[in-house]
């Protein structure tokens, strides 16, 4: 399953953020009536429908997943959270619809009906993204219902919707996604840009989608510190965890670097910065932080992977907000087109926001471990009864494979190297 | 009408959608298979060409259904996840390949001939969906869906359930109903003569297909869906339903033979939205025979929230669905209103 979703978020995220990319070059298009623009919108749709579809595909693989694999889970879960599952199946149907409108109707509806369908699969998009996280967040901080002699009871979907964790996870998703296509796709203009020197259509496309990158780097950390904060006091195992604490104290320090080993309950190799992680946390430079120790060990998450993928996910994003401040400077003096070594870096750094995304996940889903449902039920309890699952795994992770090769391929073939869509100024 | 019974009501409805418009696409996958002759570029690319702007849409009706099931359901889907693990997988294996063979189509230009191999290995693997997607539905109506038995057998619980001629035969009825429904559609997709010449004949042969498969899945019903069997012939409703149904099928055939397609297309779209329904009404108040029934749904303060959510989603959507095939086969049913 865990295979499934991190193919899935990838084309996931792009199925949200490209559409801004889209929508935007069209706005200029129909502003400006610069045909650059109209060739740059076309491209990125393309390239978003192959994406999408990729995404659509393994979503229904997903929800079959979800009972295929976590059968007690889901019965446990099913009705409780069912309503963001419903409500993400509609945004999601919208988004469908209105992109079939967008990239097959180009010719066949006044434009700005035509823009306003990309609208429709922007807000349809951040909808369906918004309405998933609902069920993963309600995992970390299950609310909406009660247990009495071992049954449910007094269910209230809508309480379990709007559960405590939804906001800070829903929002730094939702950032999260915007920042690492805008990276990616500035990074891919950027590769053809420092071929096709001239160009205006890389151009146009770095910069429409590096001053997105741009923002949301900056405003992610901001994002981040929420959520942290929110799982101090909601799941003081995981923050434990992401930060390799063992020990409960007050003025507890901020690890960078540090490789825990749960043997001797330490976290060696780190350089330590005093009293920071207290203030992070809770605020308060003096405030108690719980550690590792303070959880039996058998509530306690694989330190080691936790800690790790949290150093990763928060270098990659220190490293795009520096590239983020450079570039905003160059383009300040204007010389950000001509800088090849920021183009250059510009290339270089385009995975590291799918990169920080995937090792995000890792976070707060190994984070969240032993449990499925955070202090209620155990991950091994969910798990379907049947055995040979390994076959399964090595079915889908072919399956996958396979996908993935097709859409490398597809999207070489097809969107990067078509010239006719790239042509600037002479229309073919 | 009971909540729980007005949900069940709408997955029905969720399953006949997705028969008419993912179940064309799959059906489409098998002529894609079979197709040869001159015409099999041509024949193949009308395919891609027919399903593409709709594509994606297809799918939400299954995942509409499979989520109203763990929502409303969850016995049930739990119980069917378990034991029908292994059809329910190998759909999906179809549901991804044919997700690969439409992204490698449908966004570029034709395949180069080396590629032709790949092409058939998605092909066939797409038609497998519509085979699991059948016995599932069938092994519902077997009894043999339950929960493991730790002193059972792999095989005894997690094969025996749908490994058997009904759910079988189901399987390759659903096949041939999709393939009928793909050619019908097909022929109304092209202006060209020839190509409307060749689905002609594949349609009226899937008539075929589908009259011997209905035959034998019925005679088959007797022993392991008795059930259905009853549903079929000892309801009150059971003879007219079966005189409609039957008339939709030789409508269809009739249709087709005289060239009139568009009343083909209704008829065929009819046909199989009864035969559903037929399973459907045969099953009620069962959703998994014999332990599970409808009224053992979750409670009404979970439902309620769901069809409001259900209400707003038909609400936005419906209109959406309409404006978009509107704009793309408006024009269509404008040149073949005359027909």
């Amino acid at each position: 399953m865990a295979l499934t979703l991190g193919f899935h978020i990838v084309f996931a995220v792009f199925g949200m953020a490209m559409p801004l990319l889209m929508i935007i070059a069209e706005g200029r298009w129909l502003r400006t009536g610069d045909a650059v623009y109209l060739k740059l919108a076309k491209a990125w749709a393309k390239g978003t429908a192959i994406l999408f579809a990729v995404g659509a595909v393994s979503g229904t693989v997903l929800s079959f997943e979800l009972g295929l694999l976590w059968p007690q889970f889901m019965a446990y879960a099913g009705p409780i959270i069912g309503m963001p599952f419903s409500l993400e199946g509609f945004a999601f149907f919208l988004e469908a619809i209105f992109l079939g409108i967008y990239l097959y109707g180009w010719e066949k509806i006044p434009p700005r009906i035509h823009w306003v369908s990309g609208l429709l699969v922007l807000i349809g998009g951040i909808a369906s993204g918004i309405f998933i996280m609902a069920a993963n967040a309600w995992m970390n901080t299950p609310t909406g219902f009660e247990i009495q002699n071992g049954v449910i009871v007094h269910v209230d979907p809508w309480r379990a919707m709007l559960n405590p964790a939804y906001f800070p996870q829903a929002l730094h998703m939702l950032v999260a996604a915007f920042q690492a296509v805008g990276f990616a796709v500035a990074g891919v203009h950027a590769y053809f840009l420092l071929k096709e020197k001239e160009s205006l259509f890389h151009k146009r496309a770095i910069q429409i989608a590096f001053p997105i990158a741009a923002i949301m780097a900056l405003l992610q950390p901001l994002s981040g510190d929420l959520l942290a904060r929110h799982v101090a006091d909601y799941q003081p195992a995981k923050l434990a965890a992401m930060e390799g604490q063992w020990e409960t104290q007050r003025g507890a320090p901020l690890r960078i670097g540090g490789l825990p080993d749960a043997k001797s309950e330490t976290t060696p190799y780190a350089v330590k910065i005093p009293k920071l992680l207290s203030f992070l946390a809770h605020g308060d430079f003096d405030a108690e932080v719980r550690g590792l120790k303070s959880f039996p060990v058998a509530d306690r998450p694989p330190v080691a992977p936790v800690h790790i993928a949290f150093q990763v996910m928060v270098l990659c994003g220190v490293v795009m907000i520096a590239v983020g401040l450079w570039g905003a400077w160059l383009m300040f003096r204007r010389r950000m087109l001509n800088a090849k070594s920021f183009l250059r870096t510009l290339v270089l750094i385009s995975p590291l926001g799918i990169l920080a995304i995937e090792a995000g996940w890792v976070v707060t889903e190994v984070g969240r471990q032993p449990w499925v449902i955070y202090g209620f039920q155990r991950t091994a309890e969910a798990v379907t009864p049947m055995p040979g699952l390994t076959f399964s795994f090595l079915v889908f992770l072919g399956i996958y494979s396979i996908l993935s090769f097709a859409v490398i391929t597809t999207m070489k073939r097809y969107v990067f190297s078509d010239t006719s869509l790239r042509e600037t100024g002479k229309r073919p | 009408m009971t909540l729980p019974t007005a949900i069940a009501l709408v997955m029905l409805l969720a399953l006949i959608a997705y028969c008419l418009s993912g179940g064309a696409d799959f059906g489409g996958g098998v002529w894609d298979l079979l197709a040869s002759g001159p015409q099999a570029k041509k024949q193949r690319s009308l395919i891609a060409s027919a399903i593409s702007p709709i594509w994606e849409a297809n799918h939400v009706w299954l995942v509409l259904l499979v989520t109203l099931l763990f929502v409303c359901f969850p016995k049930a889907y739990t119980a069917i996840s378990i034991s029908l693990h292994i059809p329910l997988t190998l759909m999906l294996v179809g549901i991804v390949m044919r997700g690969a063979a439409f992204t490698f189509r449908s966004y570029g230009k034709p395949f180069e001939e080396r590629a032709r191999r790949w092409e058939l290995v998605f092909a066939i693997a797409s038609i497998l969906t519509p085979i699991m997607l059948g016995i599932t539905i069938a092994s519902l109506a077997t009894g043999r869906v339950r929960a493991p038995v730790a002193t059972a057998s792999f095989f005894q619980n997690y094969v025996s359930p749908w490994l058997a001629p009904f759910p079988l035969a189901v399987g390759f009825f659903t096949l041939c109903l999709f393939a009928l429904l793909a050619a019908v559609y097909l022929i109304l997709e092209t202006q060209e003569q020839a190509l409307r010449e060749i689905f002609r004949r594949k349609a009226l042969a899937a008539c075929l297909a589908v009259g011997v498969l209905a035959m034998i899945c019925f005679l088959l019903s007797r022993g392991e869906a008795p059930r259905i069997e009853m549903g079929l012939t000892q309801q009150w409703w059971s003879i007219p339903f079966q005189i409609v149904t039957g008339a939709c099928a030789v409508g269809t055939f009739i249709f087709l033979w005289l060239r009139h397609y568009q009343w083909a297309r209704l008829f065929a779209a009819l046909q199989v939205g009864l035969i559903v329904c037929g399973w459907g009404f045969s099953q009620y108040p069962y959703l998994v025979i014999p332990q599970i029934k409808i009224q053992d749904a979750a409670p009404p303060a979970m439902l309620k929230p769901v069809l409001l959510a259900l209400l707003l989603g038909v609400a936005v959507l419906i209109p959406s669905f309409l404006y978009l095939y509107r704009v793309f086969k408006g024009k269509r049913f404008e040149k073949v209103a005359g027909n």
